[in-house]
């Protein structure tokens, strides 16, 4: 039982200094320096700002992706649809711009936005109203989608992507900034204001509590469909830089969702909800690019990826859920904090 | 036939049995009687070989007999029926009853002969229209019960533990069970009767062991004695603690809440009504639908008849959002599972109510937030907002979700076992904290299982059983008053077994 009385305040203990710091990615954010500086080692044209900045690019859609799984996993849900959306969105503006050869690329994009918020819509509708688990709602999506997009394109996409599309994912916005970067950090922003906003902490509290949130007051179906709206959304919004980064093809996301849900959990975000930060889960997307692009400098055959980003995955989940509790009982002079 | 003596069981340090001992005579009902918490089913589980003693031995026919493990105490002839029915659900009669003694035929499940052993068992009991072939699963708690009694007698049970048999039954069922008991009995066996429900106990049992705070205080037989009796030893305690004076102000004004004649599957025929400035306390037994008539309250588990109005205004709040729009809070009796995000900061988890019900109150700054920190006594309140909550101390997490409701600021604040699990000193700061508030002007309702507590805290008490108001005491009634009202369920319960389906 406790002994603490009303009156002996207690600075947090040593566990609480360690979650703390868990908690805040503080790992993930040692990873990614250890990861830079082997880069440079590796190659020391690294640094240089154009390369830095490609670098950058080529990590912006799955940092955007990390960023909606984060807001998904961080309620306690999944959302292994995010791959097939992207390739859906690929495939899917090829096509419009084959039917309206003459459209103006915002509207496409907000058309592929709308769409994959839709498909976010659908996903949490299903997953709070019908209590189907995200993990096979999420599944299922990513399989109709991808069969649909099979059976409308035949295996082979038709169309192509203009390039004023496709400046997006390839070209700079001005003076050597190119547009990805810039998404990137309008998003990175956008999410770091939305969880230090009241919805944020709401949709931390429900991953943490469900029963403890909806007895406050939350109306916890809604925020987690809000949250699979937004993963969804940033999800066409990756595929637009996918696409115009690397062109229209049927395999453009395969693989991104089990990326993006490393990349997250690299970033010491708890899966099952209720800890971790969204940039220290972006954080985790560049970590996981400079893994690869590593891995690619040293000559390690890129068949090997999924390898690398299977070991990770349980590493990092297998390390978070230890239970840092009991360094306290390893160093009983210091005295913890009641428990 | 068997003897208890000087069984002695301490949990952590915490000596829950003292020196109890309790013996049975073959054909004898021995009840045993007592408060929550005052050792019934530790006793019970010493016997069943769940738990094993610290002290003391248990005799069978004269010899000494330890029991390691549940199997060897019905292995000895005990059988144990517990609250929690241990049945399989989704296996058949015959198969529960039979379970692990199947007759067999060349060396298969001869299920026509188990079939036919378990159809004699279950006639044998009285107990018509069980299917020895039906899924245990369709059918009601009462005939659940049957068939664990029956099980318990294809393992040649002598000795039957029953633990609260009742509390799960209708009025008509009591009735069968209670013939059940009479008949089993009557066939030689000894029944160990455990239960608080009074009325049933008299009915039945030849002696009374009244158990107290782990003490047996008392074996009588029951025709030597009267139900007022037997709660004066089931209570009888000083009031240890001391409790902050009673708010001076008068009570005046209209109720903040009123309930007329509201119920659910778990409540029936509930009114009352609530004054700003006033601590009504709720009292009665585990099970008794006190947490229930909070939750319907507070719109968590509704009511699904009757009326209510929230000042003034008619409102039966259909789930807990729509109750804390209305300024209803509720402190929930399971503060870790309910009232906490445990992973989230003291300062998260105080603005949750805020920001999560927009329109109610705005989350308070941080100048606002250090000031309702202090207010609730929080431990520590200036070393900063952002410790996670589950570092903290029980009483400190209770006060946190406190000002979680404080700072909603609502009209009504639902207590449900405030002071559980936490220190002598946060107790004391949370009695002065609701006393405080129902100063202010708030309307309180206190549900606690410690009689001194509710009687110190309370303006006014109410007292539950079975699902319905027993009745209404005023501010300083004894705990005797209490336990007479939880215990002693005269009126009103032909009727509810009429509504309860």
């Amino acid at each position: 039982m406790t002994t603490e009385t009303p009156t002996t305040p207690k600075a947090p203990g040593r566990p609480a200094r360690i979650a703390a710091l868990l908690g805040g990615g503080a790992p993930v954010y040692a990873l990614l320096a250890a990861l830079l500086v082997a880069l440079a080692v590796t190659d020391p044209g690294f640094y240089e700002p154009d390369r830095l900045l490609a670098f950058i690019r080529r990590a912006a859609p799955l940092v955007l992706l990390a960023a909606g799984q984060y807001l998904v996993i961080v309620c306690g849900q999944f959302d292994l649809s995010v791959g097939a959306i992207v390739t859906a969105g690929v495939v899917v503006a090829a096509e419009l711009y084959s039917e309206f050869p003459g459209a103006h690329w915002l509207v496409v994009c907000a058309v592929l936005l709308g769409a994959g918020a839709l498909v976010g819509l659908v996903n949490g509708l299903i997953t709070t109203g019908l209590g189907v688990p995200s993990f096979i709602t999420t599944l299922g999506m990513m399989l109709i989608l991808e069969g649909g997009v099979f059976f409308w394109t035949g295996g082979s996409p038709q169309g192509y992507l203009p390039d004023d599309f496709r400046a997006i994912g390839r070209d700079d916005v001005f003076g050597g900034l190119p547009w990805a970067v810039l998404v990137c950090a309008v998003v990175g922003a956008g999410a770091v204001a939305l969880m230090r906003s009241g919805f944020g902490r709401t949709l931390i509290a429900t991953g943490d509590s469900e029963r403890a949130a909806a007895l406050s007051g939350v109306r916890v179906h809604r925020v987690r469909t809000v949250a699979f709206v937004l993963s969804g959304a940033a999800a066409a919004l990756a595929a637009v830089l996918v696409g115009g980064f690397s062109g229209v093809s049927a395999q453009a996301g395969s693989g991104l969702e089990f990326e993006a849900i490393t990349a997250v959990v690299l970033g010491g975000v708890l899966l099952g909800g209720g800890r971790g930060s969204v940039v220290a889960a972006m954080a985790g997307a560049f970590s996981l690019t400079a893994l690869f692009t590593l891995l690619n400098l040293q000559g390690v055959s890129g068949a090997l990826e999924s390898t690398v980003q299977g070991a990770i995955v349980i590493a990092a989940v297998g390390l978070g859920a230890a239970d840092w509790s009991r360094l306290r009982r390893r160093s009983p002079s210091r005295g913890g904090p009641p428990s | 036939m068997l003897t208890m003596r000087d069984m002695t069981k301490s949990f952590l340090g915490n000596r829950v049995l003292h020196n109890v001992t309790l013996d049975l005579v073959p054909g004898e009902v021995h009840a045993v009687v007592g408060e929550n918490g005052a050792g019934k089913s530790t006793l019970m589980k010493l016997l069943s070989g769940e738990h094993t003693p610290d002290g003391g031995r248990i005799e069978l026919d004269g010899e000494v007999r330890t029991f390691a493990h549940p199997a060897q105490a019905q292995a000895a002839g005990i059988g144990v029926i517990h609250q929690e029915l241990a049945l399989l659900p989704d296996r058949t009669v015959a198969e529960n009853v039979l379970l692990g003694r199947e007759p067999t035929r060349f060396g298969l499940v001869d299920r026509a002969a188990m079939e036919r052993r378990t159809a004699e068992l279950l006639d044998d009991l009285g107990a018509v229209g069980i299917g020895p072939g039906t899924p245990v699963r369709d059918l009601s708690v009462a005939r659940q019960q049957m068939v664990e009694v029956a099980k318990a007698l294809a393992a040649d049970v002598r000795i039957l533990v029953m633990d609260e048999p009742t509390a799960a039954l209708a009025e008509h069922e009591v009735a069968a069970l209670c013939d059940l008991v009479r008949r089993l009995s009557a066939r030689g066996l000894g029944i160990l009767y455990i239960s608080h429900r009074l009325r049933e106990v008299f009915a039945l049992a030849r002696r009374i062991t009244v158990l107290k705070d782990g003490r047996a205080v008392t074996t009588v037989a029951t025709d030597d004695t009267t139900m007022d009796a037997v709660v004066r030893a089931m209570v009888g305690r000083e009031l240890t603690s001391y409790y902050p004076p009673r708010a001076a102000r008068a009570r005046v004004g209209d109720p903040v809440l009123t309930v007329e004649d509201a119920g659910n599957e778990r409540l029936a025929r509930i009114s009352l009504s609530l004054r700003p400035g006033e601590i009504l306390g709720v009292g009665g037994l585990q099970g008794s639908g006190r947490s229930s008539l909070a939750r319907a309250l507070f719109g968590a588990a509704p009511f699904t008849t009757g009326t209510m109005t929230v000042a003034g205004r008619p409102l039966r709040p259909r789930r807990p959002r729509q109750a804390i729009g209305a300024g209803i809070a509720l402190v929930s009796e399971d503060r870790k599972g309910e009232g906490l995000a445990l992973r989230q900061s003291v300062r998260d988890n105080a603005l949750l109510v805020t920001r999560a019900v927009p329109g109610r109150q705005r989350p308070p700054g941080d100048g606002a937030l250090a000031e309702l920190l202090a207010r609730v006594r929080l431990a520590g309140a200036g070393h900063g907002a952002g410790r996670e909550v589950r570092f903290l101390s029980g009483g400190n997490q209770q006060k946190v979700v406190i000002a979680k409701w404080l700072a909603a600021r609502p009209m009504v604040l639902l207590f449900d076992e405030p002071t559980r699990g936490v220190d002598v000193g946060a107790k004391a700061a949370i009695h002065t904290l609701v006393r405080e508030l129902a100063g202010e002007g708030l309307a309180v309702l206190l549900i606690s299982s410690e009689l001194p507590e509710l009687i110190g805290m309370s303006d006014r008490l109410l007292v539950m059983a079975e699902g319905h108001l027993a009745g209404e005491l005023p501010a300083g009634a004894s705990e005797e008053d209490i336990m007479r009202l939880a215990t002693t369920d005269r009126t009103a319960l032909a009727r509810k077994g009429g509504e309860r389906r």
